[in-house]
């Protein structure tokens, strides 16, 4: 039998990797789109609403299905609120004027 | 499913992440690639769903409520209050991570955990934990439900010491008893720290700490990703980490201060200096003001937070409309931290239906404004306060400016003579060629407006 990597191990490669995939992309985003950058990005870490819903299966017993049903809310406040308001926003941002606008 | 199937559906969903933020990137793609983040995360909820032996009533009741909070705050949110929606909605996902993570404690019930697994657990209800409270504490300072000023006791790192060097042997005691009540304590160590940590700081530095949150928002889920060994949270929690870090450090380098000097400083508590530079100010009329503005070639508009607070980015865009029609140029200098947070004054612009080619970032505006007429500063201070150029002994020395004296006249509409947040007197004012109207934003640039309709 092969040794096998620790699952946190990997987990921390792929972290790390992540990281700076994120860094290299996001620091190429231009100042007027920082809050709208901000609002999306904050939807997507509510991707700990995939926790929240496993959380929520058998073997939890009370205390566990309470803390789980109160993730599941706050998690999809997060996602679903996040991700619309990021929509709203950038529904908003114009394109330049016509040419025959200025004169 | 099995399980390998399942991880690289999540790897899809990652990569959509990536691909959304990606598109973030530009104006032109940014609201596809919000639509791709968000596709992308439909898709991991789905996966999850697949075979899942889950609570469909806790689960439905859960999503049904989320979606509806969620849903009614950002259709009904003014652009004025995006700081402290973003806030609010960073604290409910640290929260969520936080409570995953201590679900998971529970569900072992007294079954010894692997010591790396209690360790990810605490580091999750940890961040999650300071995330959560100091979101909400951020929000209460945004919404003005309790005072923006700095916060600040004797004694005050002590206290914060202390709660660390507790939440550090609780930690240590949880890993070797593997009790219950240590992570407890953990937990109400955390909340309490996040409430400590940013009531010490002031309004002005929101765009700081509600980027830092966003960061710690994407740490607690990666941390909660290790804990239920999840990639998709793990690359997620990675990306929003690594985004609001750089937004941190953009923010912290446009104050020219460190980050630490920002959390820890108390910044604006106390006025830095309250000799002023004296020295008589020009005042004016909007019909004056007008006539400047109708014969210039190129005008900057300077917005600042009182613009945002006076709810003027329509009035302004009318009146930028009708110096165009005059076939006046106008364009926007818009400083990094003007506002309260990252961007702030450009979705109000956006939202007033300014084009985003007349935003101009920092550089941008300064090379143009030795080419322009006339400035408009509205409701901004410090970010044109030129001591931080030129004075070595001012608390802003080295910050970054828009270099506004360069521009042939400067007009600033400002309710009064009060100092900006950093407290300190600001030269504009009293500098020759700078002329002040006294006025709440909206109401100067509506009598702006008809003055230029009446010339």
């Amino acid at each position: 039998m092969p040794e096998v990597l620790n699952p946190v191990v990997v987990g921390i490669i792929v972290f790390v990797l992540a990281a700076f995939v994120g860094l290299e992309i996001i620091s190429k985003v231009p100042p007027t789109l920082h809050t709208p950058l901000m609002s999306g990005s904050n939807a997507i870490s509510g991707i700990t609403l995939v926790g929240a819903i496993i959380a929520t299966g058998a073997g939890s017993g009370t205390l566990g299905s309470a803390l789980a049903f109160v993730a599941v809310v706050a998690a999809t406040i997060n996602v679903v609120g996040g991700f619309l308001v990021t929509d709203r926003m950038l529904s908003m941002f114009r394109r330049p004027k016509r040419p025959e606008d200025g004169k | 499913m099995s399980i390998d199937i399942r991880a690289l559906l999540y790897l899809v969903a990652a990569v959509a992440f990536i691909l959304g933020l990606k598109r973030l990137g530009s104006p032109r793609t940014a609201r596809s690639g919000n639509t791709i983040a968000a596709s992308g995360m439909l898709m991991a909820v789905i996966v999850t769903l697949v075979d899942a032996e889950v609570s469909w009533a806790i689960l439905g009741s859960g999503l049904a409520v989320g979606a509806l909070l969620g849903g009614f705050a950002a259709i009904r949110v003014r652009m004025t209050s995006m700081p402290q929606l973003v806030a609010a909605f960073n604290g409910f996902g640290g929260i969520a991570s936080a409570l995953v993570a201590g679900a998971e404690f529970v569900k072992a019930d007294g079954i010894a955990l692997p010591s790396e697994t209690i360790f990810t657990i605490i580091v999750s209800v940890l961040i999650g934990g300071i995330t959560f409270t100091g979101s909400f504490v951020a929000y209460a300072k945004l919404q003005g439900l309790i005072g923006g000023s700095p916060v600040r006791y004797p004694g005050q790192k002590l206290v914060n010491g202390l709660l660390a060097a507790g939440i550090v042997v609780a930690a240590v005691l949880s890993q070797t008893t593997q009790d219950a009540l240590p992570f407890w304590i953990i937990g109400g160590l955390a909340l309490i720290l996040g409430v400590l940590a940013v009531i010490p700081i002031g309004g002005a530095d929101m765009p700081v700490v509600i980027a830092l949150l966003n960061s710690l928002s994407g740490v607690a889920a990666a941390a909660t990703g290790f804990v239920i060994s999840n990639s998709a949270l793990i690359i997620g929690g990675a990306l929003v980490g690594a985004s609001g870090l750089i937004l941190t450090k953009l923010m912290t380098e446009a104050m020219n201060r460190s980050l630490g000097n920002v959390l820890f400083s108390g910044f604006g508590a106390t006025p830095a200096s309250s000799e002023a530079t004296g020295g008589d100010v020009t005042t004016t009329t909007p019909e004056d003001l007008a006539i400047a503005l109708a014969y210039a070639s190129q005008v900057v508009i300077v917005p600042g937070y009182g613009l945002a607070v006076a709810q003027a980015q329509h009035a302004v865009r009318e009146l930028a409309d009708l110096l165009e029609a005059r076939g006046v140029k106008v364009a926007y200098g818009i400083h990094p931290v003007a506002g309260r947070m990252p961007g702030h004054m450009n979705v109000l612009l956006a939202e007033a239906d300014v084009p985003y080619d007349q935003l101009l970032d920092l550089d941008q505006t300064n090379n143009l404004l030795s080419r322009t007429d006339v400035v408009l500063v509205i409701g901004a201070n410090d970010v044109v306060n030129p001591s931080a150029r030129d004075d070595e002994e001012s608390p802003i020395y080295g910050m970054p400016i828009l270099e506004v004296d360069q521009a042939a006249t400067v007009i600033v509409v400002k309710r009064s003579l009060s100092p900006g947040f950093a407290g300190i007197d600001n030269p504009l004012f009293y500098r020759e060629g700078t002329r002040m109207l006294f006025a709440d934003a909206k109401q100067a640039l509506t009598a702006l407006g008809s003055a230029l309709e009446d010339l």
